[in-house]
């Protein structure tokens, strides 16, 4: 039984918060692109992560289909920001279609359970790219107005601010009574109903949060990239990179994906980076070993060092 | 009216590799209830062995499904051994989980692989009868599918003769159906694991070598084989062989049907609709118990 909402948590969220706060000096600090691309990158991949540990960890529903919301929210957002709407407003465009389509969705969806809904998610999700790959083939690049106007520091602070939103949101959730009544439905869908815990809703509700933060991750993915081929940001490795981080930290826990992420990133930086030609295949074998030694994540583990120090 | 007719036979044609491909699928998630997301690279896996035992030995291609089909069991038992077999330990929640992790990481390792021994180019296997068409009216059927859609079909119908008669086939079933059931009346249920998990990818073997024939190979056809064989097994459910394999002739059709009827691009939201529609009508698929 893991520990319910307390000063754990808010001790985490205030230590990741922290971080967070410091990093915003480092433009100031350290103005070097290479460096504030890769924190970027670490930052998009905190919030993607997160947005999937909300319905994955806290609903225990695997949504292997993430990477639709977050294209979706990369489709609608880079839209409507060529055609002139401010980021901020096609990125809350973006977020809210995310969210339509998967209540839309969702309502079939959850008639599956366990490995069938991750089954199901997974198909749906890829129907999407391949018919967005087939409509849209045309690479999006943007006007040479708006390039001449790009800055990389406006792209590294909204990040940043999405990265806190997302660990504020899942420090919110997983402290209320809505988080209890998702983590009921995780441990045991029957017994929650039972106990008067409207299944259906709440599940809906964690797909609803939880792809609407896909959706605002993806419209920073389309703030972000120069020129992209509309069905990338639909690819299932966006899926697989959030799921995997997220249970390399630790799913269902608020710092897990967080930690997934700065250590997944970095990994994969380096691993490129030292072994060029085969570095998918150290990174492939790596973390397969890494699923293998620690089954529970980074967090779980730390406990159980934690707990052969105390002994 | 013979151009739509034709589509439609060709989606059948198609459709038997689909069933092949979800068999292997179906079995091991059903009795291992674990996800193998990196079934297509072992499809792919399958189509290299072929088209290597084709060139350097000379066999014919369907005949090579003869040394194809074993070395794909000995690689099953391998990565069982290796991997899976630590997955099956645990419950079924996490095994799902883990499945799917260990899964992502084999495909992303199996595909880079891939990459390095072979390079990223498209291989089909030559055959002097390849170009062969048979007419029939209107319609014309390349026979290298056709004989495909036979093979596929005689391999389904063999593994549910062997899973109806054979001793272990039984086992398996049983192990499918409750292993804890399974194990109180004396069942190895980890032998039975053990034996579909290596029937499975024999299976993705025997796909492999008929995708390879048929149409091509190339490091990434990997997940697009796994996606089609998951829609098969949702669509047709768990429990029954030839369901699944009817289940991948009706993608195969449906594909070609709404191809002819909207148009290349959207093709796939017509598979969308069909799927999301025996999601909400019958959740457990059309064949499942």
């Amino acid at each position: 039984m893991r520990r319910l909402a307390g000063s754990h948590e808010r001790k985490w969220a205030a230590a990741i918060l922290l971080a967070l706060a410091l990093l915003a000096l480092l433009p100031l600090a350290a103005p070097r692109d290479d460096l504030l691309n890769f924190v970027f990158l670490i930052l998009l991949s905190i919030t993607l992560a997160q947005s999937w540990n909300v319905v994955a960890g806290y609903a225990g529903q695997v949504n292997l289909g993430h990477a639709a919301f977050f294209g979706l929210g990369a489709l609608v957002a880079r839209t409507l920001w060529i055609g002139g709407t401010p980021i901020a407003g096609a990125m809350a465009a973006g977020a809210l279609i995310a969210t339509l389509f998967a209540l839309l969705i969702g309502v079939a969806a959850f008639r599956l359970r366990g490995a069938y809904f991750a089954i199901g998610t997974l198909a749906l999700g890829e129907i999407l790219r391949t018919t967005v790959n087939n409509v849209l083939s045309e690479i999006s690049t943007l006007p040479t107005t708006t390039i001449g106007a790009y800055r990389l520091t406006h792209r590294y602070y909204l990040a940043l601010a999405l990265a806190a939103v997302s660990v504020l949101a899942v420090a919110a959730l997983a402290g209320s009574r809505l988080g209890l009544g998702m983590r009921a439905i995780r441990e045991d869908e029957e017994a929650a109903e039972a106990t008067g815990v409207g299944a259906l809703r709440l599940k809906l509700t964690a797909l609803a949060l939880s792809t609407g933060l896909a959706g605002l991750a993806g419209g920073l993915f389309a703030f972000y990239h120069i020129s992209y081929y509309p069905s990338h940001p639909f690819s299932p490795h966006w899926t697989f990179d959030a799921l995997l981080m997220t249970f390399i930290g630790g799913v269902g826990t608020l710092h897990g994906p967080v930690l997934g992420a700065v250590l997944y990133v970095v990994l994969k930086e380096y691993v490129a980076l030292r072994w060029v030609d085969f570095h998918l295949l150290i990174f492939g074998a790596l973390f397969i070993a890494i699923v293998l030694l620690l089954p529970g994540g980074l967090v779980q583990a730390a406990q159980r060092v934690r707990r052969l120090v105390a002994r | 009216m013979s151009v739509l007719a034709q589509q439609l036979v060709l989606g059948l044609l198609i459709g038997g590799l689909y069933g092949l491909a979800a068999a292997g699928l179906s079995l091991v998630f059903g009795v291992m209830k674990v996800l193998d997301v990196a079934h297509g690279e072992l499809i792919m896996l399958g189509g290299y062995m072929a088209f290597f035992v084709v060139a350097l030995v000379g066999l014919d291609p369907f005949v090579s499904l003869l040394v194809v089909i074993p070395l794909s069991l000995l690689l099953g038992l391998a990565l069982y051994w290796g991997l899976f077999g630590f997955v099956v330990r645990a419950d079924e929640e996490t095994r799902v989980k883990n499945s799917l992790l260990i899964g992502f990481g084999l495909a992303l390792a199996l595909h880079a692989l891939a990459v390095l021994l072979w390079t990223a180019d498209e291989r089909s296997i030559i055959t002097p009868y390849g170009g062969t068409v048979l007419s029939v009216g209107d319609l014309s059927i390349p026979v290298v599918r056709l004989v495909s859609l036979g093979v596929a079909f005689a391999l389904i119908g063999g593994l549910h003769l062997l899973l109806a008669r054979w001793r272990w086939g039984k086992a398996i079933r049983a192990t499918a159906e409750d292993w804890q059931a399974a194990l109180l009346t004396g069942i190895d249920v980890r032998r039975a694991y053990l034996l579909a998990f290596a029937i499975g990818t024999g299976l993705a073997g025997a796909a492999g070598t008929l995708v390879t024939v048929g149409y091509s190979v190339s490091p990434s056809i990997g997940l697009e084989w796994t996606l089609k064989a998951l829609i098969v097994v949702v669509l047709a459910g768990l429990g029954s062989m030839i369901g699944t394999f009817v289940g991948g002739l009706l993608l195969g059709v449906a594909e070609a049907a709404s191809a002819a009827a909207f148009g290349g691009p959207y093709r796939e939201v017509v598979g969308l609709v069909i799927f999301v529609i025996v999601l909400v009508v019958r959740p457990r698929g059309l064949f499942g118990r």
